[in-house]
């Protein structure tokens, strides 16, 4: 059985249709990256999987169960966890403090304070904890983005464009923190235009244009296919 | 595993004095004249008012102006609990917490639908209502008020002195009260909810924090405190009447006047501003109206110089916490990077202004 499941999901807003009839499934343990241009409903999918927004039709299938009513908190703590594209640090508590929020919150059981510690340790934030989140430099903010998701214990993660604006070497300290909570057994789904990121981790491969799924499979097939290459290349004069 | 802690020298030396400065106070009633001991009650009940709405406005965001609703239906509360069931008139200050906490609860299911500005006049909306409504109870005494007969008073103690002294310990035991609770909430995963709250709602929410629950129960535990204090403002006056009872100018605004001076969002702002507010009341009420305009006047001064109060002014200046409601990781040892700044733990409050001048200057 799948971990996540969506099955026929709409949302629209007005009159324009962001995600239109939308159905695909991640299994446990898979990493997944999601690719599409601005505009194409990645963030729109994140938020109704994380529950931020509402869907207009359709069902999100969490470990067998539909969530598509259930609330922000409530997914959060069966397990599904999400970051910011654009971070949003509890600027006034220290990046320790951040993390506990969602140790504290995110997840059933004791021992938050360890977990919290945990967490900032995969994201390489340990020696920041009693800084203040609001005086962090890009990179520390999305490591503090991913360090708080992870603090919940989630089974699946949703990455929101982790790596831009990151640069060569930071892109890469952060990959390798991801490689280790997929090696713990966390389900990953990472959108980013940061492509070449996202292939060097990435299982499956998934392209999305204008609310639809265009291209599904193994990286090297959907990259190579025609109707990916026009959406970020353009159309070949030759064919 | 490194350990999280939680005090800090500053805190500890305040807990000290706190302890001494409550004993000295319990026993006012052994070295303090009426006079004296009225005025130190009335104190503790406006210390209370304070923290309690700094609680609901400063730290939940929740700026009601509206909780004098809750004072008065505690007073009314007193008054029926000794009137028609003849009561020793201290019950009916848990009593009174008992019966606003549900009240309060569907009070804030119509609220909570409203949002900044909006609340704020929906909560005195429903002050108001509470006021007409108990106006209109004959039994009560409807729009001219009742008085506490004496016999009623005698519940609680026969001799003039002994109730005196029994109603200033309940004063100081809600004043005192009330700032360590709001302490130790904010201390508690409540606490790191409502900051987290205040940063940001939507991450808070996407790491499980369910902020309607957070808000409603910080609204209710509030309401109840409130209403038991209003039992206990009415058993000092020994008379109640709905404009006195439901007075907006007494029990918000002086209030908001406390909070705003002293620092709103902190512990000791509200504490603060209440003794601020009490000197300059000794020293120009003589003056009548004149007294008022200074208070505003002093208001409008503060707000330009120092918005974030007296004690924001103060913990910015010097870093000082005297209640840290925050955590501290205990690190190893490092190599010194960032100027071994890395351990280096500043208050919250503190912290929070930080950012705010960062992002000023920015």
């Amino acid at each position: 059985m799948a971990l996540l499941s969506i099955k026929n999901l709409c949302k629209r807003f007005g009159a324009l249709v962001v995600t239109d009839d939308l159905s695909f499934d991640v299994n446990e343990g898979e990493i997944i990256g999601i690719l599409g241009p601005n505009g194409a409903g990645k963030t729109t999918l994140f938020n109704l999987i994380a529950g931020t927004i509402r869907s207009d039709a359709g069902e999100i299938l969490f470990n067998g169960t539909n969530v598509a009513g259930t609330g922000v908190a409530e997914r959060c703590r069966l397990g599904i966890s999400r970051s910011f594209q654009v971070p949003h640090p509890f600027a006034g508590m220290s990046v320790f403090e951040n993390v506990l929020v969602g140790a504290t919150f995110g997840r059933s059981g004791d021992d938050r304070f360890e977990y919290a510690l945990r967490a900032l340790d995969v994201a390489g934030l340990k020696q920041k904890a009693n800084l203040l989140a609001g005086s962090l430099p890009l990179l520390d903010r999305k490591r503090l983005e991913m360090a708080r998701a992870l603090a919940t214990e989630p089974r699946l993660l949703l990455l929101d464009e982790i790596a831009g604006g990151l640069t060569e070497r930071e892109c890469h300290e952060l990959l390798s923190a991801i490689r280790d909570v997929h090696s713990a057994g966390v389900t990953i789904v990472w959108i980013e235009h940061v492509v070449h990121a996202l292939l060097s981790v990435a299982e499956r491969l998934v392209v999305m244009n204008f609310g639809r799924l265009i291209a599904d499979g193994k990286p090297d097939d959907v990259m190579k296919s025609r109707e990916v290459k026009s959406i970020y290349l353009g159309e070949d004069v030759n064919v | 595993m490194q350990e999280v802690t939680r005090a800090t020298a500053a805190s500890r030396f305040a807990l000290a004095s706190a302890i001494v400065l409550v004993m000295v106070l319990a026993a006012a009633p052994y070295w303090g004249s009426t006079a004296s001991l009225r005025l130190l009650g009335e104190i503790m009940v406006y210390l209370a008012l304070a923290s309690l709405w700094n609680l609901l406005a400063g730290f939940t965001g929740l700026v009601s102006i509206g909780q004098q609703a809750y004072v008065g239906f505690g007073g009314y509360m007193l008054f029926t609990i000794c009137i028609s069931l003849g009561w020793n008139p201290l019950y009916a200050i848990p009593i009174a917490a008992l019966v606003a906490a549900p009240i309060s609860a569907l009070v804030a299911v119509l609220v909570f639908r409203l949002n900044g500005a909006y609340f704020a006049i929906g909560t005195w909306v429903v002050a108001e209502v509470f006021r007409l409504g108990f106006a209109q109870m004959s039994s009560l005494g409807g729009g001219s008020g009742l008085s506490l007969p004496i016999t009623v008073m005698r519940e609680m103690a026969s001799t003039k002195a002994e109730r005196e002294a029994l109603i200033y310990w309940a004063a100081l035991l809600l004043g005192t009260g009330s700032i360590t609770i709001v302490y130790l909430l904010l201390r508690s995963r409540i606490g790191l909810a409502l900051t987290a709250i205040r940063d940001s709602e939507v991450a808070s929410s996407s790491l499980g924090v369910s902020i309607t629950r957070v808000k409603l129960l910080v609204y209710v535990a509030v309401a109840a405190a409130t209403a038991m204090v209003g039992a206990l403002v009415f058993m000092q006056k020994l008379r109640i009447a709905p404009n006195a009872a439901f007075s907006v100018t007494d029990w918000t605004a002086f209030v908001i006047f406390m909070v705003v001076i002293g620092g709103i969002g902190t512990i000791e702002g509200p504490i603060i501003g209440t003794l601020l507010y009490f000197v300059l009341r000794q020293f120009l009420a003589d003056f009548g109206s004149i007294y008022l305009i200074v208070l505003g006047g002093l208001a409008i001064l503060v707000m330009m110089v120092a918005p974030q109060g007296i004690w924001g002014f103060v913990a910015n200046r010097w870093g000082l916490s005297l209640f840290p409601v925050g955590y501290r990781v205990k690190l190893q040892a490092m190599p010194a990077y960032n100027n071994g700044k890395e351990n280096e733990y500043v208050g919250r409050n503190q912290a929070h202004r930080d950012v705010a001048a960062a992002r000023r200057n920015r």
